[in-house]
């Protein structure tokens, strides 16, 4: 279908999108990437009144590594994020992501921090924020401030993001280098809506693995960090016992909903196939 | 609030200047403004791949970026494609593997197979499956378009063929 009438203004600085957004309420959608937006809007599951396109304001891009931390810039597109070095060698957990987002043509256009915003509960980037305890840099016309992924994210597309603020920042603590990681997806074609995935990372000293953290996409209505399954596995030499009771505490930790192709109980089934390949993965 | 915006766009790399509906997709600026056809319109929210387009060099889809968007850009069409030459090999590559039936999908798989064949040459057979994903074919099962990219990427690494 055909996306609704809405007018559009183009943003050319932070101060200009904080003014827009104080014009025009509750009745704007800032538009970044537009790959989840526009899909959206030809559906028609959303009818803003008008669209603030960020895309031209400067400063809200690029990838910085410093000694504890990456800083990647909101309005980055998931293509960047994917051909950057510097990504590869200090969070090869989105190096690992970055191919089950959607396709080439999309991963071009998509940007990090449209995918946080949006926060749809079966994209790749939010898991990975909570999967590495990222912070978010959130800007108003009254200051900046900063929040955590495992804070953000409050229900189906749903965040703490206020109308009057614009996330411009992701910053990501640099894990240690005994850190492993793993991404794992589970679609019906590549780069389609992920089933269930799975972002996991954990320091491995010889097969055993300590601060062990598991990121959920698709089953539940935020990224799900499974705690009862992370406890699970913390601290052990890791075998197959150790596994099958960490896919157990899986179900205390999910909370997947039936769609037309999965059921729940499906879903389920598949988040534990994940854990035990991620698992492996991280121990090796 | 503007509902049309005075928009510039380099199309094929001649300058169209337009006052473009803020809601009118780029796909659709090009097919029923400019009479730019070839490129398709299938599912309209980014899974298809009919409406792949080129933007500043960047492979796009055509239906999830606004006219508006593309304001002072330079976008390339598979029209701009094929008569500057760019695509021959591809087009006979396609032709002589049998990779397309009704066509429909062909100006968006020509399209994404360009950008493999500039962006990453040394492909294999798994990696140009994964970078054609994103493009949906109802007749060939596909394999004959991978054979097909996959021909043009070999004589291109033999220098048998140029781009």
């Amino acid at each position: 279908m055909k996306a609704p009438p809405f007018a559009y203004v183009r943003a050319n600085s932070l101060p200009e999108i904080f003014e827009l957004l104080a014009t025009h309420g509750d009745g704007a959608k800032l538009l970044a990437g537009g790959q989840s937006l526009l899909a959206s809007l030809n559906l028609r599951l959303s009818t803003p009144t008008v669209l603030i396109d960020i895309t031209r304001v400067p400063g809200l891009s690029g990838i910085a590594v410093s000694r504890a931390q990456v800083r990647i810039g909101a309005l980055t597109t998931h293509a960047e994020v994917e051909a950057s070095p510097e990504i590869a060698a200090a969070l090869p957990l989105l190096a690992q992501a970055a191919p089950h987002i959607a396709h080439a043509a999309i991963r071009n256009a998509g940007t990090f921090g449209g995918s946080i915003a949006m926060a749809d509960p079966a994209a790749e980037w939010p898991a990975c924020c909570v999967a590495l305890d990222a912070a978010f840099v959130i800007e108003s016309k009254t200051g900046s401030r900063k929040t955590s992924a495992r804070k953000f994210f409050q229900g189906l597309y749903t965040t703490d993001l206020q109308p009057n603020e614009v996330l411009t920042a992701i910053e990501i603590p640099l894990p240690g280098p005994q850190y492993r990681s793993a991404f794992l997806e589970l679609a019906r074609r590549r780069g389609d809506y992920g089933i269930v995935g799975l972002a996991a990372i954990a320091k491995n000293i010889n097969g055993t693995l300590s601060d062990v953290r598991l990121a959920f996409l698709g089953a539940g209505q935020t990224p799900m960090l499974a705690r009862m399954a992370m406890a699970a596995v913390e601290g052990k030499h890791l075998s197959p016992p150790v596994i099958a009771a960490s896919a157990q505490a899986l179900a205390h930790d999910l909370d997947p909903s039936g769609d037309i192709y999965s059921t729940a109980v499906t879903k389920m089934h598949l988040a534990r196939v994940l854990t035990g390949r991620a698992l492996t993965a991280l121990a090796a | 609030m503007e509902h049309s915006v005075e928009t510039t766009i380099i199309v094929n790399g001649a300058t169209v200047r337009r006052r473009i509906p803020a809601r009118l997709h780029l796909i659709d600026f090009l097919r029923e403004e400019l009479g730019l056809t070839g490129s398709h319109v299938g599912c309209e929210h980014g899974v298809c791949g009919a409406c792949t387009l080129r933007v500043d060099g960047r492979m796009v889809r055509g239906c999830l970026m606004l006219a508006v968007q593309a304001d002072g850009k330079r976008v390339d069409t598979i029209e701009g494609l094929s008569d500057s030459g760019e695509l021959a090999e591809l087009q006979q590559a396609f032709h002589v593997r049998n990779a397309l039936q009704c066509g429909f999908c062909t100006p968006g798989m020509l399209m994404a197979a360009h950008d493999l064949v500039r962006n990453k040459p040394e492909a294999t057979r798994e990696q140009i499956r994964a970078h054609m994903s994103g493009n949906y074919c109802r007749c060939t099962g596909y394999h004959a378009i991978i054979d097909a990219v996959e021909t043009v990427l070999a004589a291109h690494r033999k220098g048998g063929m140029q781009t």
